[in-house]
């Protein structure tokens, strides 16, 4: 399966000549029988479902454990056939079957699922009607709005990278107990989202007794309902979102303002530019790269978004502050419609790969220019 | 990092005053965020020991405020005088947190192990599969992470049911690995790039096999970052929701999908919530004080060059 062109600079080269024909053989053969029999098991299985045999087996486990099987000859077999070149195959290989039979079995499952009316709790079963849950998705409002949430919801992100890089660059001023406040800051990335957006959702912005809406008072919002009225609801869940995500942010672009040389900076000074100067001159130029990986992988999470609306609004009032995931999610758990839920994952999919392509390429090309 | 070394180069050129200001904002900011990060969780914590009437007055402070009671401790069996009753409650509560554990435990080991050795391969031999070489195969574990769970959620749910897997633990370990996975690989393989390769050679040429000297010489190297990658891992599944909430219903849920399922018909024990919530997050609140250092490590690996 997996070849390799061992080059002059990495190892000595391997003994594969020496291994003698009759253990090639049969390690050719034991891989053959071990194919054998995963497709005999999976035939014998797709003969009993489709009732053209009475042999077989409840469900489909067995097919699980062959697979697992055939992995393992598969494994044995490289080493046997291929010697030290199977050995190395070897630390790739079940990682390989694992996230091929993990991702692209059920990815392409539920490529065809979004092409039925599938629903669970109709009793007609699946009927393949093409691309009907794509035109149905095109006329509901309510997806759209979950997609204009989500760019929303990234948008927000730029908010949370200046709150994390200033709390970056107080965590890496000189100061006492950096220990205590570096793990204070951290506290809340490590918390449940879903216990904590309850207690603080549901209790401490709680409208008649939390603590928050009782500030809020004082400030002088009269009628402090955190997730009454859809823009406020929106801005309450980013809130919340950024709560649990910003000490992420915190700790890359801290790392990175460690890495950063002293000298530079004190490069500047001596130059005569004022802190202000120097951080927008010098620190924040140099920052970049971290800067940009920090963001990317926080819009990567971000774009995943569904405990804490599913916990606090479950979507409400009137589906504002729905992401495209807790919206996916209720139309499944409401109505128990998984073909067209699977459609709208689909195209979320589609959306979120060529978004995720367009920045990598932008920031790439931005970081080269600015360097 | 000189940490704690206040000779100021910068303070000798300014004045005393500017500098003292500078102080007094720094360390306010520093303490105003310190309260945003704690006050939730001292509001949870001093929650579950309210009854009634001090939740809906919105008493804050234990002792001055309002008087301690183990009423939300209690609701789930496990306050001083009804530990030693049974409790169907408590079981219950332990069923599902002894799901997280095994769940994040499992989950995390298995990637770990398949991740290593994955990173290993990757940074150390050059593989061809068809068209596709060493940085294809890297690209592709770790594209896993943009994949939404929503995507694969739906089309689980029905293959779980056919594979029997549904509401199991071995199903949400499976779907928790492969969620963890390029993390992992991430990980590890920014901690395999800066072991030096002469340490192998030199034990391939005392005679170790390939996976011996894997095994006996770069792993308890690379051991440090194993931690931060499992700890990571640990994180991520016990705190996962999403696909515990659609995939597991008596056997398997796990302690998120039991407090987010709290709400009582006749509205909410705060303080019985509060208790859970107190129970829920308390692991993770005590591995990341003590391990701080391994998470840190874990989450700036491969972002600073």
């Amino acid at each position: 399966m997996a070849d390799q062109t061992s080059t002059a600079d990495a190892w000595p080269a391997s003994a594969a000549d020496l291994i003698p024909p009759g253990r090639k053989r049969l390690g050719r053969a034991l891989v053959a029988v071990a194919t054998l029999g995963l497709l005999a098991i999976i035939a014998v299985q797709i003969l009993y479902k489709s009732e053209a045999s009475t042999i077989g087996f409840e469900t489909w486990q067995p097919v699980v454990y062959a697979y697992l099987l055939w992995g393992v000859a598969l494994g044995i077999g490289q080493v046997m056939t291929r010697g030290e070149s199977g050995q190395r195959a070897l630390f790739l290989l079940p990682a390989l079957l694992f996230t091929i039979a993990m991702v692209i079995f059920p990815t392409l499952f539920g490529l065809y699922i979004a092409l039925t009316d599938w629903n669970l709790s109709s009793f007609s079963g699946r009927r393949f009607n093409g691309l009907d849950n794509f035109w149905q998705m095109l006329g509901d409002p309510y997806y759209r709005n979950a997609l204009f949430n989500m760019v929303l919801y990234v948008l927000a992100v730029l908010v949370e990278y200046v709150i994390a890089f200033s709390l970056a660059l107080l965590l890496n001023a000189q100061i006492r107990a950096r220990k205590f406040f570096r793990v204070v800051f951290l506290m809340p990335l490590m918390l449940s989202p879903v216990a904590v957006s309850w207690m603080i959702g549901k209790s401490l912005m709680e409208y008649r007794f939390g603590p928050a809406a009782t500030l809020a008072r004082h400030l002088g919002w009269e009628n402090p309902a955190f997730f009454s009225d859809p823009t406020t609801a929106r801005i309450s869940i980013m809130v919340l979102d950024a709560w649990t995500f910003i000490p992420f942010m915190m700790i890359m672009l801290l790392a990175g303002l460690q890495a950063m040389s002293r000298e530079v900076i004190e490069a500047a000074r001596v130059d005569g530019a004022n802190a202000w100067q120097s951080f927008w001159q010098v620190t924040f130029p140099l920052m970049l790269p971290v800067s940009l990986t920090a963001v990317i992988l926080r819009i990567i999470f971000k774009l995943k978004l569904a405990d804490i609306i599913i916990t606090v609004t479950s979507g409400g009032p009137g589906g504002a502050t729905d992401s495209v995931s807790s919206f996916i999610y209720r139309e499944y758990r409401d109505r128990s419609n998984v073909g067209y839920g699977t459609m709208l994952a689909m195209v979320y999919l589609v959306i979120i790969i060529v978004f995720v392509t367009v920045l990598l390429k932008v920031a790439n090309r931005f970081v080269r220019n600015v360097n | 990092m000189s940490a704690l070394t206040t000779d100021h180069a910068a303070s000798e050129v300014r004045s005393p005053a500017s500098f003292v200001a500078s102080r007094v904002f720094i360390y306010g900011a520093l303490v105003f965020w310190a309260f945003i990060c704690l006050f939730p969780i001292y509001w949870t914590v001093t929650t579950s020991f309210k009854v009634a009437v001090d939740v809906t007055q919105g008493h804050l402070v234990p002792f001055v405020d309002f008087q301690p009671d183990w009423k939300g401790w209690r609701s789930l069996g496990l306050s001083p005088d009804s530990i030693f009753e049974t409790s169907t409650v408590r079981d219950e509560f332990l069923k599902r947190f002894m799901n997280s554990v095994i769940t994040s435990v499992g989950a995390s080991s298995l990637a770990l192990v398949i991740g290593s050795l994955a990173a290993y391969g990757l940074t150390r031999y050059r593989y061809q599969f068809a068209l596709f070489k060493n940085e294809d195969i890297s690209f592709f574990f770790l594209s896993q992470l943009i994949l939404p769970p929503v995507v694969l959620a739906l089309p689980f749910l029905v293959l779980y049911r056919e594979v029997a897997l549904l509401d199991t633990r071995i199903g949400l370990i499976l779907l928790y690995t492969l969620m963890v996975l390029p993390i992992v690989i991430w990980i590890m393989r920014d901690q395999f790039n800066s072991i030096p390769v002469e340490l192998e050679e030199a034990a391939l040429v005392d005679g170790l096999s390939i996976w011996g000297a894997f095994l006996r010489i770069v792993v308890p190297i690379a051991l440090p970052g194993m931690v931060a990658a499992f700890i990571l891992a640990m994180v991520l599944c016990w705190n996962e929701y999403f696909f515990a909430a659609l995939l597991t219903s008596t056997d398997a849920k796990t302690i998120p999908v039991m407090v987010a399922s709290q709400t009582g018909s006749q509205g909410i024990n705060w303080w019985s919530m509060a208790a859970l919530a107190t129970a829920a997050i308390t692991p993770l609140a005590v591995i990341g004080i003590a391990l701080e250092r391994y998470l840190i490590m874990g989450m700036t690996a491969g972002s600073v060059k």
